[in-house]
């Protein structure tokens, strides 16, 4: 029935909209990108949690690697050693990454991301250029991995009704494991416990500081405050812009909101749930000062072990210097 | 001696209680805090790319209150507003669309009840007994009753004249957040019971499960289930996005992978007496109880055993099963106060029975992650306390 509701779509709102990329090259988009310049742009963008070899940090996903593991224990499923089809790795930086400014990629870049990811699993030399010429010559290892659902051959027929046993069905029951043994069941630390059930809470004792320090009062950031080196901090700042938001409108996001941070209260901003670390350093008074932020930015589990952050830090002194600069001017 | 909650008069029979001005939109009492969402920290590298847990242990009923109805989000729960909102059709349609929310409201409506589960509920039991909940092990899983459009009502607004035969074809679904979280839907199926919703248990969809508007798809794995639905392509091919080739994929032993295993089979789990609701009024009368359901049809029947196996009895049904809904099942007994084993099993109209994790093992190794429907094992103990085990 046509009821006649809605509105003709337009060329231009299909095209902003119609993105996908699908195995055969439908969808893609007129460009080139170069493992060198990718490598480049990977390490600004990508790093904090792919890692700079896209090996992987924490739990984000290893997009590098595990070739040859699918049939063994906890395979490594990578885009190398897993997924079938070069398009969906386009499709996927394109529309979806990076995480917290997600379709921010030109065209160009993005080839070029695919082209180090693809290096970093070592499926083209490191002089390459993907292109949308060259695009579907890319062979991908695990492209006949893949077969399509068979439960209704191999499992319905021998899971059937017909067949299910009411008495004597066993022998015995023995126990052959415990999830107690294992113990990851998450502990309940804050909310009431049922009145009723003792046995099913955990209860946790405090977590003990990583490092004793004393609290520091704040530090005068107006008097030295270095325009140029901000300017330089601000192009640092990109590689934390996936997580942290600063200005005006900024929202806690995957990180704290970072506005006036130095200076600052550790654990600071309201509505961002901080680790159980700075929640024990914001208990003993501790502030965020530059030596402290620059001791955290080198290498931030070094100085909160079990920080939320998972970027690895900043090499070099410089960068460390001028981000902490840009921060100060986001500090009013 | 005379209870005295009995025999004195207490301050809520004597006093006053709140005014109907005191919660314009109610939570639960505070004596329920407990029931609530619960995250598993290690699960995920961030919250804002992960999975929460229903409360199914503390629940009862076949709905699940949408306040503590699991969350998966890829990109975080965006805030969209009804006005802001559009949904384009276009493809091999005879005319591309734009609608409007207000739009979707001016076509016929349908009322339908249907479980979401993500395929990878259960994923963590593969290789043995994990986590020590029902809420954990199972609470991937909500319950709704959705009101909204039928897809085919849409498709057929924009003209499938230029689709050609249908057999072939597909329709890509994508949600507006920047996960932009897209799937491959074949258009028999989008044709015959998916379904837009609005409006869930009554009320407007929550942020948390894509507000304004968000894709049904009975039966199916949650993750098709697209959240802040905005596109909606047909398309001649499925797209292999990373949501259906890289995830939701199902590894086998031999390192093949099945894909597009859409369909939850059929399963059930007791959720009292489990880990969080052990028994705590020693022996004599005790319900035991739990949840069914199947994505291929309406669950027949539920089987429960107290002693791992040896024997099941047939519990009863709450109420007959409903295609891809819910189902609720009570076994009354007398508990004697010794240790337990207990199992539940279902079946549905396809004559399909649960199959214990043993049978899934043989077939699939233990690396699928997902689809894990298998027979689940509660050892209560004499104390009433229950652990999540397996069994020989």
């Amino acid at each position: 029935a046509d009821l006649g509701l809605g509105r003709a779509a337009l060329p231009a709102e299909i095209a902003a909209w119609d993105k996908d990329v699908s195995p055969d090259g439908t969808g893609l988009p007129v460009g080139s990108g170069s493992v060198e310049d990718g490598e480049m742009i990977f390490s600004e963008t990508c790093a904090s949690c792919h890692g700079e070899f896209a090996e992987g940090v924490d739990n984000w996903p290893k997009l590098a690697g595990g070739m040859d593991t699918l049939d063994h224990e906890d395979p490594t499923k990578t885009v190398g050693s897993y997924w079938p089809y070069l398009s969906t790795t386009f499709d996927y930086v394109r529309r979806s990454m990076p995480f917290g400014a997600a379709q921010t990629i030109s065209d160009d870049d993005v080839y070029a991301m695919v082209a180090y990811i693809l290096y970093s699993n070592d499926l083209v030399e490191e002089d390459f250029v993907l292109s949308q010429d060259n695009f579907l010559e890319v062979e991908m290892p695990n492209a006949d991995g893949f077969i399509i659902d068979d439960r209704p051959q191999t499992e319905y027929s021998q899971f059937t009704s017909d067949t299910a046993c009411y008495d004597n069905c066993k022998d015995s029951v023995e126990i052959t494991m415990r999830a107690a043994v294992l113990d990851v069941t998450p502990e309940e630390t804050s909310s009431p416990a049922p009145a009723l059930a003792p046995a099913a809470v955990v209860e946790t004792a405090p977590q003990e500081p990583a490092v004793e320090v004393a609290p520091l009062e704040p530090v005068d950031i107006v008097a030295s405050f270095d325009a140029d080196l901000a300017a330089k901090g601000e192009k640092v700042f990109k590689k934390c812009k996936a997580c942290h938001q600063v200005g005006e409108d900024a929202k806690n996001k995957t990180g704290p909101i970072l506005n006036g941070v130095i200076g600052a209260p550790i654990a600071h901003v309201d509505g961002f749930k901080y680790s159980k670390d700075f929640l024990a350093a914001k208990e003993q008074g501790r502030m965020w000062d530059e030596a402290l932020l620059a001791e955290f930015l080198a290498k931030p589990k070094a100085v909160f072990k079990r920080t939320k952050m998972s970027f690895a830090g900043l090499k070099k002194d410089s960068e460390i210097a001028s981000v902490i600069e840009y921060l100060k001017s986001v500090s009013q | 001696a005379p209870d005295p909650l009995i025999t004195q008069v207490q301050d809520w029979a004597s006093g006053t209680g709140d005014g109907v001005d005191a919660t314009p939109y109610g939570m639960p009492i505070e004596f329920e805090s407990d029931v609530i969402r619960r995250n598993v920290e290690w699960l995920t590298a961030d919250t804002i790319s992960s999975i929460n847990f229903t409360p199914i242990h503390a629940l009862d009923g076949t709905i699940t209150p949408q306040g503590c109805a699991f969350e998966r989000h890829h990109s975080g729960a965006i805030e969209l507003r009804k006005e802001d909102y559009r949904l384009m059709i276009h493809g091999l349609v005879d005319t591309p669309l734009v609608f409007t929310y207000a739009d979707l409201e001016r076509f016929p409506r349908v009322n339908k009840t249907f479980f979401l589960e993500c395929a990878a509920n259960t994923g963590m039991e593969w290789a043995g007994a994990q986590l020590n909940g029902a809420q954990f092990t199972h609470g991937m899983i909500h319950n709704m009753e959705y009101s909204g459009v039928s897809l085919r009502t849409l498709l057929d607004e924009a003209g499938l004249t230029s689709a050609g035969d249908f057999k072939d074809k597909w329709i890509y679904v994508e949600g507006a957040d920047a996960s932009s979280n897209g799937r491959s839907i074949p258009l028999e199926k989008a044709l015959d019971d998916v379904m837009i919703a609005f409006k869930a248990n009554g009320e407007a969809l929550r942020k948390e499960h894509g507000y304004p508007v968000r894709l049904v798809v009975p039966g199916w794995e949650g993750n098709l289930w697209v959240k802040w639905l905005r596109r909606i392509e047909v398309t001649a091919q499925a797209i292999e996005s990373r949501e259906e080739t890289s995830k939701y994929t199902d590894t086998l032993e031999d390192g093949t992978a099945r894909k597009w295993t859409w369909v939850m089979d059929a399963k059930s789990v007791v959720t009292s007496p489990s880990p969080q609701a052990p028994i705590t009024h020693g022996k004599g009368p005790l319900v035991v109880t739990g949840l069914a359901w199947s994505g291929r049809g309406a669950i027949t029947g539920v089987d429960v055993t107290i002693d791992g196996g040896k024997t099941w009895q047939k519990a009863r049904l709450a109420a007959a099963g409903q295609p891809m809904a819910l189902t609720r099942f009570y076994l009354d007994i007398d508990w004697d106060g010794s240790e337990m084993f207990v199992q539940s099993r279902c079946h549905d109209d396809t004559g399909y029975v649960q199959p214990t994790k043993n049978q899934l093992r043989d077939v699939r190794g233990l690396n699928s992650v997902y689809h894990n429907n298998c027979i689940q094992t509660w050892w209560v103990k004499e104390t009433g306390e229950a652990e999540n085990v397996e069994v020989s």
